[in-house]
Formats: C-alpha cells, sequence, structure tokens
C-alpha cells in the first residue's frame, strides 16, 4: 500500500473505516538468509536498508514483544548530529542525512521536525568547550552556531536569566537537529520493510542459537520454534548481554535505566531542543503540547524498566533552575528504559568471533538519532562482511586495543557515560 | 528503592552511591594483559540477583555489599563489605 494525497482523501472521506495495515504481520519460514532479532528501530531500519540498499529480500525481524516495545517507543525523541571525536562525527551526520530524506523513503510521515537543539553553556570553560565542538563541526561539513547571551534572550525569552548559581551565557545551536515521532519511525521502516518482502514475526522472542559442527552459527530457536539463517544479526538495545550470552559471548556492556518524563499539555512554549548545560536536563515540547524532558541515567545495573525518585527529584530540579515557571505544570506520565551502557558511551557495530553473528549494540541513551544510520551501516556489514566506513571504528575489539570513543572522558565508568 | 545500612538502618537511595557488580576481582601486577582487559571492560551483567557494592557516603560512609536483584529491584541482603570505613567496627 501507498500512501498518497488521494489515499488520505478516501480515506478520510469514507470516515477513516477502510484504513489498510500498514505491514503483514508474518508467520516464520524454515529458513532466511539473515534473520535480524530485535524489532526496535534499529532492527527494522537493518531490514529495510538490507532490501532496499543492499538487494537482500530474504529477511526476518524476530520481536518478542510487539516492534517498538523496546527503546524505540521509550524515548524522547532527539536527534542531532553534534559529536566531536572522529568515528561518531561523521556517523551520526550520515544519519541526520538519511532523517532528512526518511519520509520521502519510507512513503510514511515519521513527523521529523528540524526545530533545533540548543546546549546551554553557564561558564567560560563550557563555552569553549562547545566553541570547539562547534568547530569540529563545521571542520566535517556539519551545521553549528555558537550563540551569546543576547541570542539566547532572543530565542528562549522565558528561561531564568537571573540565575546568580548557573547563569546562562550562550549555547551551542544546531538548527538541523530536532524531533521525530518515535513510534512512527518504527511503523515506517516496517510498513517500507514489508513492502520489499521482509517479514516482521512479532511475539517471537530467540531463546538460543543453532550451530554447526564448527561453532558458526545457522540459526535462531524461539518461542515459536526454530528457524534457519545464513546470517543473523542483534539489534537488541538493553537485552545485548542476555541474548550474547546464549552464544557464550560477554560484552563490555552493562544495562542501565533511564527515565523519562512527560507533562500536561500547555501551550506552544519551547520553540526547540533545549539542554541544560549546568545539569542533566533536556526538554523538547511534543506537537500535543505535553513536555517532554529526561536527564541522568539511574546509575545501577537494572532490567526493570522503571526508575527510583533520586533521579526524578534531580531532573525535576534541573528543569526548574532553567524555568522556574514549569513548577506549575503537573506531570502526566514517567517510565523508564534498558540502555546496554557501553563501556566508552560509543556503539559497537562488528561482526562477533562467533562466524555467522553480527552485533549492533551499545548505544547508550543516544541511540534513538541513530536509527537510520545504524540501520544503514550495519546492513552493509551484514551484506557484505565488511564495515562500512562512516562505521569503522565502532570495533568490539577497541576496548582491547585501546582505540575507544569516549566523547565525554569518563573512562571504563559506564554508569558516567 | 531503599537501602537498609546495617550501621544507619533504612534510608532513601539518594545517600548511596553505586560501584557496581562486586565479583570482578583486580588482577594480580603480572596477570597478563587478557586478564586485565576482562577485568577493566566485561561484564557479567546478569539479570536476576546480583552482588553489589554501594557506598553510604550520605551516612556512616561504609562500603556495603547489596544482594539485589536486577529485575525487580529487590534487596534480599545488605552486609558490610569487609575491611572499609564503619565495617571495621565489627572487625
Ligand atoms: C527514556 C529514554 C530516552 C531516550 N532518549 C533518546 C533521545 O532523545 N535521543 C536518542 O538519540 N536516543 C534516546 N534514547 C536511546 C534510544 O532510545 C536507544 O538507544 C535506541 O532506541 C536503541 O535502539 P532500538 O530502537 O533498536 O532498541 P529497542 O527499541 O529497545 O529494540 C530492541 C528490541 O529487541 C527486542 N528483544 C530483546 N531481546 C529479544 C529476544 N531475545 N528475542 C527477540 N526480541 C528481543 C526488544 O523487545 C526490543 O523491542 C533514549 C532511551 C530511553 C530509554
Ligand atoms: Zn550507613
Amino acid at each position: 500500500m501507498k500512501y498518497s494525497i488521494f489515499s488520505l482523501a478516501r480515506a478520510a472521506l469514507s470516515g477513516h473505516k477502510n484504513w489498510q495495515r500498514t505491514w503483514r504481520d508474518a508467520t516464520p519460514k524454515d529458513r532466511y538468509d539473515v534473520v535480524i532479532i530485535g524489532g526496535g528501530g534499529h532492527g527494522l531500519a537493518t531490514a529495510w536498508f538490507l532490501a532496499s540498499e543492499y538487494g537482500v529480500r530474504n529477511v526476518a525481524v524476530l520481536e518478542k514483544g510487539w516492534i517498538g516495545s523496546g527503546n524505540a517507543g521509550r524515548n524522547t525523541t532527539i536527534i542531532r548530529s553534534n559529536y566531536g571525536l572522529p568515528g561518531n562525527t561523521g556517523f551520526y551526520e550520515l544519519s541526520m542525512k538519511l532523517w532528512e530524506r526518511m519520509e520521502q523513503d519510507l512513503n510514511y510521515n515519521s513527523m521529523v521536525s528540524q526545530r533545533g537543539v540548543i546546549n546551554l553553556y553557564h561558564s567560560d570553560a563550557q563555552r569553549d568547550a562547545y566553541a570547539r565542538r562547534g568547530n569540529t563541526m563545521r571542520i566535517n561539513g556539519i551545521d553549528a552556531e555558537l550563540l551569546d547571551l543576547a541570542a539566547v534572550k532572543k530565542m528562549m525569552p522565558f528561561l531564568n536569566f537571573d540565575n546568580a548559581r548557573f547563569p546562562v551565557q550562550g549555547g551551542l545551536l544546531q538548527r538541523r537537529g530536532g524531533t521525530a515521532r518515535h513510534d512512527a519511525v518504527v511503523w515506517g521502516y516496517a510498513h517500507a520493510a514489508s513492502g520489499l518482502g521482509v517479514d516482521i514475526i512479532q511475539n517471537c522472542e530467540v531463546t538460543g542459537f543453532v550451530r554447526d559442527a564448527n561453532g558458526k552459527v545457522t540459526g535462531v530457536e524461539t518461542s515459536r520454534g526454530r528457524i534457519g539463517a545464513g546470517k543473523v544479526g542483534m539489534a537488541v538495545a538493553g537485552s545485548s548481554s542476555r541474548v550474547a550470552d546464549m552464544a557464550g559471548l560477554r560484552l563490555p556492556i552493562e544495562s542501565h535505566v533511564l527515565q523519562a518524563f512527560v507533562s500536561e499539555a500547555i501551550k506552544p512554549l519551547i520553540p526547540n531542543v533545549m539542554t541544560f548545560g549546568a545539569g542533566h536536563f533536556y526538554v523538547s515540547q511534543s506537537d500535543k503540547g505535553g513536555l517532554v524532558f529526561g536527564g541522568d541515567i539511574d546509575g545501577y545495573n537494572s532490567y526493570a524498566q522503571r526508575g527510583n525518585m533520586p533521579v526524578m527529584e534531580d531532573v525535576c530540579e534541573g528543569g526548574m533552575a532553567l524555568m522556574p515557571m514549569i513548577g506549575r505544570v503537573r506531570l502526566l506520565r514517567q517510565w523508564g528504559g534498558i540502555m546496554d551502557m557501553s563501556m566508552d558511551g560509543s556503539p559497537i557495530i562488528d561482526k562477533t568471533p562467533v562466524d555467522g553473528l553480527y552485533l549492533n549494540a551499545g548505544w547508550c541513551y543516544g541511540g534513538f538519532k541513530a536509527t537510520p544510520g545504524s540501520g544503514f551501516v550495519f546492513a552493509h556489514l551484514l551484506a557484505r562482511d565488511t564495515p562500512h566506513e562512516e562505521a569503522a571504528r565502532f570495533r568490539l575489539d577497541r576496548f582491547r586495543t585501546g582505540a575507544m570513543i569516549d566523547e565525554k572522558g569518563q573512562g571504563a565508568q559506564p554508569n558516567l557515560h | 528503592m531503599r537501602i537498609v545500612c546495617p550501621f544507619c538502618g533504612e534510608r532513601e537511595l539518594g545517600e548511596f552511591t553505586y560501584l557496581g557488580d562486586a565479583k570482578p576481582v583486580r588482577p594480580a601486577a603480572d596477570a597478563g594483559e587478557d586478564a586485565v582487559f576482562d577485568y577493566v571492560y566485561l561484564r557479567d551483567n546478569i539479570a536476576g540477583v546480583m552482588n553489589e557494592n554501594w557506598y553510604h557516603g550520605g551516612g556512616c560512609r561504609a562500603w556495603l555489599k547489596v544482594t539485589r536483584n536486577t529485575l525487580t529491584h529487590e534487596i534480599s541482603a545488605v552486609e558490610p563489605a569487609p575491611g572499609a570505613g564503619a565495617a571495621k567496627v565489627d572487625a
């Protein structure tokens, strides 16, 4: 099915009763060329690019719950490409460029909104760090603007500029950054991939790997039976260690919970995505009017998909320091998602030491913006058996060789990234 | 989540700092690269009951060994970590 102005009009005029299903709910076949574990944004994007870009169409995506029930449907929807280190800079910009054409590519409205992302700074040292990051971006052909106080005041007059402890001095702005409707991203990839013949199989949990006499992975055991595979790609976000364990692999990853919050709807207030540089708080306003915000991870290993009070308090304090008037706004909902925190805060996209098994993991709390880029480069790796040039540094052995990509400079402390 | 400190009693989570899985043991100086790589970077990342190190910085400043279920946040045991802080009182 293809969406067009006529199909939308037809559906509207017939009382919205004739919408067709947007992807096929497939039953598993005996064997696929590529099986992808995990029906989040990354798994579905991988399937789409395998089919559309690399011509591999005998593909299945296996999802233990429903597609988008993981972090793809739990994140705060921010997309940006304001990274400073080699490896990250090019990759996130590749992803940003794919966001910019996603709706046309997928024939699906994923509500990509380039409303701008601004990181506020509150000290001279922070300004210098942001200036450096902005320069790195511009050298690499990525848009960045360093704003002074007057420019920030003009753009966001509602901030608390009288804060003696954390005075806003300016901000680093990426105008091409913004937000996207996270569920629609999942549905869009499912819609488009399914249209090219990819099987999307929900309620299908992978419970083990099938291996031949040489140890090569030749398929997966699932809650819906055994499925053969030429290659198996893992894109299971917070469950990476658990799934890798079934293949006897230990990863440089810890699972931690990150919370997110939404307020009741208010009139349009925040024009962009904003981060508070003096603490950890970021916020944007959804198209429905709710303030969508979050901050730090809870900081201890967790698979519970729910958080605890101290971080809630800390996040709300950050918001209050920046915009005291939001103290009058009621909190509508709060939830948690499980992220695989890698030991340097950067992702891993690589073949594993187990033949036939490929890994896409370690996205920490920043992998939503990576969704199209991750799918593109992972599909490249699965199809060609060599890393895409923009993901060549996301190696699994970089912790052993010392080639870490530690954007935050925190070392092997995943709870600090 | 609240933690019952053996010295201070039940306290809210904000008083404590997490230091991670209690299982990895620092390898001997001559243990070799593999052992160091394993210790610094690889994790069991258990989904279930795990022994962890926590520090009660907002209270008695003792190091604690906490047994906690990472799937439910349920805490089944808290003991002083041997040899540190207030734990020495009992030693
Ligand atoms: C609260 C929160 C806020 C965030 N905010 C942002 C943000 O603003 N910007 C940003 O860039 N990133 C953000 N992130 C991070 C981002 O959401 C993730 O990095 C990204 O979504 C991970 O990729 P994914 O979408 O494929 O993962 P998921 O959607 O989690 O997909 C993994 C899927 O694998 C499935 N699975 C697991 N085990 C199995 C199995 N054994 N068999 C079959 N299926 C299995 C799961 O059910 C899940 O659906 C946020 C995360 C959270 C939790
Ligand atoms: Zn105590």
